[in-house]
């Protein structure tokens, strides 16, 4: 019982914010906290902060718990950013928390995984008010983006005096953001360095049109960017397509890939375990089949 | 500086686990039990940070069974000076255990709580942001990278679209991610220095009360292997069937 908040980044993932809340009876508001929106997505109330990027977690928190009072429950896509934030404002709330919430069974109940996704626990919350973050795959976005309301302006006050952003690197622009691609193209710790890694996966992912991925083995051996790790500890990924080049296909990895609708695997070693998933497996050099599988695309 | 490290016992996170047969335990095969990876990887960032400003005393603890010893006598040869077992036989939720830190750090007064990002077995990640909540002490997650100044300490930290710089005031809590170091491998001396250390046992000071309760455990949906392709023209034409491209 009781009123949803929906904190969204920038307004792109409303559809699913919205698909998450309609398992809840009552109505809920939004706070857009990087941007605006036109459509409300069924949402009463609109709000944004006016910021262009996200403060450091610790120096809004407190002020965002204050905001929630009165909410049943506050939540957030699952991402790096929604688990620096939620559960720190929870903490000030002294608010039950959840992570990574594949379904909603109740009011009070959710289930989550653990253990690299070999688990799916089922848990009960009981707490005045919950702040979760939720898996994208079990909420298909909702189609109807409801009226075009006006946003009102919410003022969160930020207090960076105890922690400043002094830097920030992003990744370059042109290809898909992994975690929404409808194709993704992964490689793993074969890739002999980043050029490669580059000309090989990237090359084909950009003939799919699809985004660029990674196992922790090809990003600590610097061949890829650690924003492109997919896995329990890196990204979360359900595209339609998901080809794993040179990727063993170790429990961690497979955590982040197993709601990817067809799965691709590529691989000199025909025991790998990665095959035991993948739809459609090839035995292969993937020097020798990924520019061959670039070059029939750019054909077709 | 005065740094504190808690410590997880955990399944080995490359054993096979799956749902007992009763659907409320989880059946690991026997699988043996480790410190968590990550505070591991936060355990070796304070010592290497003491290398590098010198005095640095680093205190371990863990919250749990009494086998818990065994990883707490493991981070002692990694270079702690001394580690505290805070004896409990419940699963206390991310919550309660925050709760029961904070009292231990207010207690300890250190200028640093240095912690994994998350725990490999509820992979839960929030005892560190609940945790520098409750204390209101600035907080940089997932760090990549920790370079001490004078009061203060520069975090590179992952995101997701890159990495951002932070500069944090002490006292904070710093949540290790992966890349933040490799931890070093114990040598037999440091195993037989860490026989003399202080571990301390005690009872909690809190209620250790969950807000969030596990009821059950089920296997996730399982994937079935497809079929296997001779070369990338059969690939090409069974992608096109399936309407992948
Ligand atoms: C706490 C923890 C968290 C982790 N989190 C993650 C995570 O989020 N994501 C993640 O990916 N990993 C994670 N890992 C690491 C994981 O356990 C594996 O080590 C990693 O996924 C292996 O990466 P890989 O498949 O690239 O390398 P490998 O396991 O070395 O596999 C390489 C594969 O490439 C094949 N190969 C070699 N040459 C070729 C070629 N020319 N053509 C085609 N195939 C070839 C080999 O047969 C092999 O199967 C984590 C580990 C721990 C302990
Ligand atoms: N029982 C515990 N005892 C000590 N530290 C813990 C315990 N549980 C969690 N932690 C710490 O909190 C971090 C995040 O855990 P979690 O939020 O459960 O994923 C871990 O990496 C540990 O540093």
């Amino acid at each position: 019982m009781g009123k949803s908040l929906f904190l969204s980044l920038d307004g792109t993932d409303l559809a699913v914010g919205a698909a998450v809340a309609a398992n809840f009876a009552e109505a809920f508001d939004v706070i857009v906290l990087t941007s605006t929106v036109n459509d409300s997505f069924g949402a009463e109330k609109v709000m944004a902060t006016g910021w262009a990027s996200l403060p450091p977690a610790a120096a809004y928190a407190g002020e965002l718990a204050k905001l929630a009072t009165g909410y049943a429950r506050v939540f957030a896509v699952s991402a790096m950013w929604s688990k620096d934030l939620l559960p720190r404002a929870a903490g000030v709330a002294d608010a039950a928390c959840v992570t990574d919430v594949l379904s909603i069974e109740s009011d009070t109940r959710f289930t989550r995984p653990m253990y690299a996704g070999a688990i799916v626990a089922t848990v009960e919350v009981s707490a005045p008010q919950t702040w979760f973050t939720f898996r994208p795959v079990g909420f298909p976005a909702v189609s109807d983006a409801g009226a075009s309301v006006p946003t009102e302006t919410v003022a969160i006050q930020v207090d960076d005096s105890a922690v400043r952003n002094i830097g920030t690197r992003a990744k370059e622009g042109g290809r898909p953001d992994l975690s929404a691609a409808k194709v993704v193209v992964s490689g793993g710790r074969p890739l002999k360095d980043a050029a490669s890694f580059e000309r090989v996966i990237g090359g084909l992912a950009d003939a799919l049109g699809g985004a660029v991925g990674a196992t922790r083995a090809a990003v600590d051996a610097g061949i890829a960017a650690n924003e492109l790790q997919v896995g329990q500890t890196g990204k979360i990924v359900a595209p339609d397509l998901y080809i794993a080049a040179g990727i063993s296909g170790s429990t961690q990895h497979m955590a982040g890939i197993k709601d990817s609708k067809l799965i691709v695997a590529i691989n000199t070693d025909g025991d790998a375990p990665i095959f035991s998933i993948a739809d459609l497996g090839l035995v292969g050099d993937l020097y020798e089949v990924l520019p061959v599988l670039e070059r029939e695309l750019k054909k077709a | 500086m005065k740094i504190v490290v808690p410590i997880k016992r955990v399944l080995d996170p490359y054993a096979k686990v799956k749902p007992g047969s009763d659907g409320m335990s989880i059946d690991s095969g026997g699988a043996k039990s480790e410190i968590n990876p990550f505070d591991e990887i936060a355990l070796e960032e304070a010592v290497r940070l003491r290398e590098k400003v010198g005095a640095v005393e680093i205190i371990v603890v863990a919250i749990g069974p009494a086998e818990s010893e065994e990883q707490l006598r493991k981070a002692l040869a990694m270079g702690a000076d001394k580690a505290v077992l805070i004896e409990t036989t419940t699963s206390p939720d991310s919550r309660a255990v925050a709760l029961e830190l904070e009292s231990f750090v207010r207690e300890q007064n250190p200028d640093l709580v240095l912690m994994g990002k998350q725990a490999t077995d509820d992979d839960s990640n929030q005892v560190g942001q609940i945790l520098a909540a409750r204390l209101g002490w600035p907080q940089a997650t997932f760090a990549s990278e920790v370079t001490p100044g004078s009061g203060s300490l520069t975090v590179i930290r992952e995101t997701d679209t890159g990495t951002e710089t932070l500069q944090i005031q002490l006292p904070a809590v710093v949540t290790a991610d992966l890349r933040l170091n490799e931890p070093r491998y114990i040598a037999l001396p440091g195993i037989i220095k860490a026989r003399s250390k202080p571990l301390e046992k005690r009872a909690p000071a809190t209620a250790l009360q969950s807000f969030v309760t596990v009821t059950g455990f089920t296997a996730p949906p399982a994937r079935k292997a497809g079929k296997r392709v001779a070369n990338v023209e059969e690939l090409i034409a069974e992608l096109k069937a399936a309407g992948s491209i």
